[in-house]
């Protein structure tokens, strides 16, 4: 008999999605209360997947096509975490534009329950379930502003260009099967013969579908698009949410069934990672919206993340985890700011409109200031310890390219973040916006900054937690 | 363990700034905040006096040292202090409260931001002298970065954002390089510890690439010919107690890496780039000091004149001789209070006149007498008149360049010839002459504050121009030690 308490989380997670959808037929006036149980519901999960999860090294379910281990279960509260923050921070927006409907927090809970399938599988055809799920949900969600012209826009393209890439994901799934014989990662690592050449197109079409999901470059053009013209808080969700989940399944793709073909496909992944970092620093130069600079911006903190992946060593995997977690913070932080720019029921995104905050609203520009100089990956602040385990991790493996070309382009990169901190501190002041802004958005952006700002008193204990993952 | 001197001079500043950041800030001239910032950095000051007397000058092994985890099995939180680095720490717990007193006029708006970010700077400058690892000695070196920016770009003059954008992406820049060696090494050694590296010693093959990346970030910060460029604007553009800072104790951070990583680090690499360094500084005494002559700006006058002045101090760390290393850092303590008092008296006209062009003023010294002597004063010290402390270390820097390389001394010492001549004309220019410009009869003399800030500036220029042994004294042994090592490193390689 399976232990099914260990995918107790997506047990419960799935029961509440329908259990919330019958409510919100049947009940009228009921987006108040699903919103509420939504985020109720996400709570006790999190909570689940602590307690029967947080303490397991590994196990495995259903024929080992279900893996828990201490990744998942971290990557998991993480995914948790943040979907957490984004559906109670969104409310007042989606007020604004009268799209407070039960949809919302259902769809929400979907893409979460389908990433979280993604990162416990450990077979081609739960992955691409997972996969399936979540993007489906998220295609709706970028159009969720559907009166807008831009939003529509924004979940076609998405859905044109993602369904592209799910086909060369399922074509590459099936090479993979027909000359390993099986889906699962388990079996394939066990009977792999890399003399295969047929393999290796395998793989290149599955990384090229990930790298899809992760907007790196050169597979990273619907992302700028899709960021501006899905509503604020989608896109906060698109920035960080799909992120850990695909970096989890890059991970496991890579490191448990292809190891051994290491010589193929590092190449490629030192590729995704320096052709990201410099276009997302380059390309962000010139933009004005602020929404696509954070597109550009979260292209080349995925370059990163890749760069701790390409090293082919634990300690790069696990710079990694710790990379895309200080990245979740600060971008929670970022578009906590971007969600106060209100004024009379408007919301701003013009990088313009942040000309001379600092003068109306100093605490404000503040936060913006640290979570910028961050970003940016300034000491002390905790971008730049990210940075530093990741190129630590680089180093290690004395890839001196790519650390040089990855640390270059932080002072390309560093350049458009200080065009935003001289417009808000350097330049003549507009008009003052809103302050009555919710509990929780203030509350999350308080905690994120501080978070940010004191990470470097207490470094060891991200570290801790990270370094019980030990996946080669 | 005893109380952690060290590290309450860190956190004393930016206690007062948390204080500073929750009172409420006040239009105009902000008393309360500026007694507030006054009182921090006096008490800093008096602490680190009291470091200097009960520092023990016959060892150089670094004390009052403090060693805790931070990151686990990777970093420690380490500080101490030897008769290097102790002295920058008093320069700069010296030279801030001045600031403080002297931005009366020049900050007109957002005082209370203004002292918080100089209060900052203060803890980062005095993080960097303290620091005995490499992680925390780069932490504090960029974390710099974030007030100076704000310093020059808020509160600078009209190209303020260029200038500001230039100085941040040029440090940056040099820095990264700097971040790379810093993590090899500690894959090469297993650690980032300074005093184990030290012992340990850093692999022959693999010295001159990592030289080369501390270099590029020293470089930058010196800074040397030819990436000096963003000095001038950011000097000019600077607010007044900005550029002091810039000038007295950020520019310090560059010689004081030289002297305590490339040196002690990288002995064989820093033997093999000695021409290199030595060039680079011929050129910048030579070339800049040239340019000096021709600036119609006071600032970029005095600015270029930095260069030149660092340009002795790299030159003189580089002979690896007992003198010229001496000479550096005597060089470096007396420019930090000779820069910033010429900065602090070009401030006292600006906020009169509002001009900067040397064309603006001339006759001064029949307005107001004061102010013209200690001007004359300060001039003196620049260019190195026995008798102010410029002398002595310009003295000593020639005379280890004159044991090491004979050339290199000559070609030095012409610099000192136009050290004086930029100096003078500009001194002849703004202070003699016929009274022209009509708004100059209406100036007021030094006020109280000028008066007293400049004339604690004017102490110890001429203390220790006449008695430098209290200096000599304090750094003999960690230099000599310093050469010592070097010296057997060299030998056995």
């Amino acid at each position: 008999m399976e232990n099914l308490n260990l995918i107790l989380p997506e047990i419960f997670i799935s029961l509440s999605i329908m259990f919330l959808l019958i409510l919100g037929v049947f009940k009228n006036d009921s987006s108040k209360i699903t919103f509420n149980l939504s985020l109720f519901a996400i709570l006790i999960t999190t909570i689940i997947t602590f307690n029967e999860t947080f303490s397991i090294t590994r196990e495995t379910l259903f024929n080992k096509s279900v893996v828990i281990d201490s990744m998942s279960s971290l990557m998991k509260i993480i995914t948790l975490i943040g979907g957490f923050l984004v559906l109670v921070i969104s409310s007042t927006y989606l007020k604004t534009f009268k799209i407070y409907n039960i949809e919302y927090p259902v769809l929400i809970l979907s893409s979460i329950l389908g990433m979280m399938v993604m990162i416990s599988s450990n077979d081609l055809i739960v992955f691409y379930m997972g996969l399936e799920l979540q993007s489906l949900a998220l295609y709706v969600l970028a159009t969720y502003n559907r009166d807008q012209l831009k939003s529509s826009e924004a979940g076609l393209k998405y859905f044109v260009l993602s369904a592209l890439s799910s086909g060369l994901l399922l074509y590459g799934c099936s090479l993979v099967y027909g000359f390993s014989g099986s889906t699962n990662f388990d079996v394939i690592s066990n009977q792999l013969n890399s003399d295969e050449y047929v393999l290796t197109f395998g793989i290149v079409f599955i990384l090229v579908g990930l790298a899809f999901k992760i907007s790196a470059v050169p597979f990273h053009m619907w992302a700028p698009d899709v960021y501006e013209g899905s509503p604020t808080t989608v896109t906060l969700f698109f920035t960080i949410v799909p992120k850990v989940a695909a970096l989890t399944v890059f991970i496991r793709f890579l490191y448990v069934p292809f190891l051994n073909l290491i010589d193929q496909w590092q190449i490629i992944i030192v590729f995704l990672s320096i052709a990201s970092m410099v276009f997302g620093a380059v390309a962000a130069i010139g933009q004005t919206n602020i929404k696509r600079l954070i597109a550009y911006s979260s292209i080349g903190h995925i370059g990163y993340t890749m760069a701790g992946l390409a090293t082919a060593s634990n300690e790069g995997i696990q710079s990694s985890i710790i990379y895309i977690s200080i990245y979740v913070v600060m971008n929670l932080a970022l578009f906590s700011c971007l969600l106060m720019l209100r004024r009379k029921d408007q919301y701003y995104e013009d990088i313009d409109d942040l000309s001379g905050l600092s003068k109306n609203h100093p605490m404000l520009s503040l936060c913006l200031l640290l979570i910028l100089f961050s970003l940016a990956g300034i000491p002390p602040l905790a971008g730049f310890f990210a940075k530093f385990y990741v190129f630590k991790a680089v180093l290690e493996q004395s890839m001196y390219f790519l650390a040089i070309v990855g640390l270059l382009s932080t002072v390309v990169a560093a350049f458009y973040y200080l065009r935003i901190i001289k417009i808000m501190y350097f330049d003549k002041e507009k008009d003052k916006y809103d302050t009555d802004h919710s509990l929780w958005l203030k509350f999350s952006l308080t905690v994120s900054t501080i978070l940010i700002l004191l990470y470097f008193i207490f470094p060891s204990q991200l570290v801790e937690v990270v370094s019980r993952i030990n996946i080669i | 363990m005893n109380f952690p001197i060290l590290s309450s001079l860190i956190l004393l500043p930016i206690v007062g700034a948390l204080f500073l950041f929750f009172t409420k800030d006040k239009e105009g001239n902000n008393l309360t905040a500026k007694y507030v910032a006054l009182f921090t950095t006096v008490v800093n000051f008096l602490i680190s006096i009291y470091l200097w007397i009960s520092f023990d000058q016959s060892t150089s092994s670094f004390q009052f040292v403090e060693d805790r985890t931070w990151i686990k099995g990777f970093i420690n939180y380490k500080v101490g202090v030897d008769g290097i680095s102790i002295l920058f720490i008093i320069l700069t717990t010296f030279i801030t409260p001045l600031c403080i007193i002297s931005v009366n006029n020049s900050v007109k708006n957002r005082l209370r931001d203004f002292l918080i970010a100089i209060l900052i700077m203060e803890s980062f400058m005095i993080g960097v002298f303290s620091a005995l690892d490499l992680v925390v000695f780069y932490l504090f070196f960029e974390a710099g970065l974030i007030p100076m920016f704000l310093i020059i770009g808020i509160w600078g003059g009209a190209r303020r954002v260029y200038s500001a954008f230039k100085f941040f992406l040029y440090t940056l820049l040099g820095s990264v390089l700097m971040l790379i060696a810093i993590i090899s090494i500690y894959w090469i050694t297993g650690t980032t510890d300074v005093v184990q590296l030290y012992e340990i010693g850093i692999d022959v093959k693999y010295q001159n690439l990592l030289w080369l990346a501390f270099f590029s970030s020293f470089a930058v910060k010196t800074p040397m010919w030819p990436v000096h460029t963003w000095l001038p604007d950011a000097h000019v553009e600077a607010p007044t107690a900005g550029s002091v800072l810039l000038a007295a104790i950020l520019l310090k951070m560059a010689g004081y890496g030289f002297i305590r990583f490339s040196l002690g680090l990288f002995p064989v690499a820093s033997e093999v780039f000695t021409p290199l360094i030595y060039s680079l500084s011929v050129i910048a005494i030579i070339f800049t000091s040239l340019i000096a002559l021709m600036q119609e700006d006071m600032k970029k006058l005095i600015a270029y004149s930095s260069v030149a002045h660092m340009g002795f101090v790299t030159l003189g760390i580089f002979t690896l001789q007992q003198q010229g290393i001496e000479g550096s850092i005597i060089q470096m303590i007396s420019h930090g209070l000779v820069s910033a008092a010429l900065f602090l008296t070009v401030g006292v006209v600006y906020d009169r006149m509002h001009s900067r062009l040397i064309s603006t003023y001339g006759g001064l010294v029949s307005v107001i007498p004061k102010y013209s002597i200690l001007f004359m004063l300060f001039a003196l010290a620049s260019l190195g008149l026995p008798g102010t402390s410029g002398f002595i270390g310009e003295f000593l820097i020639l005379m280890g360049a004159f044991k090491d390389n004979f050339l290199v001394a000559v070609l030095a010492s012409i610099g000192v010839i136009l050290g004086a001549a930029y100096m003078l004309w500009l001194y002849k220019r703004v202070v003699f002459g016929k009274l022209l410009n009509e708004d100059l009869k209406k100036i007021l003399d030094l006020n109280r504050s000028e008066y007293f800030i400049l004339s604690c500036l004017a102490a110890p220029i001429l203390f220790f121009g006449f008695y430098p042994d209290p200096l000599i004294n304090t750094i003999e042994v960690s230099v000599t030690d310093l050469i010592n090592m070097h010296n057997t490193n060299i030998a056995s390689k």
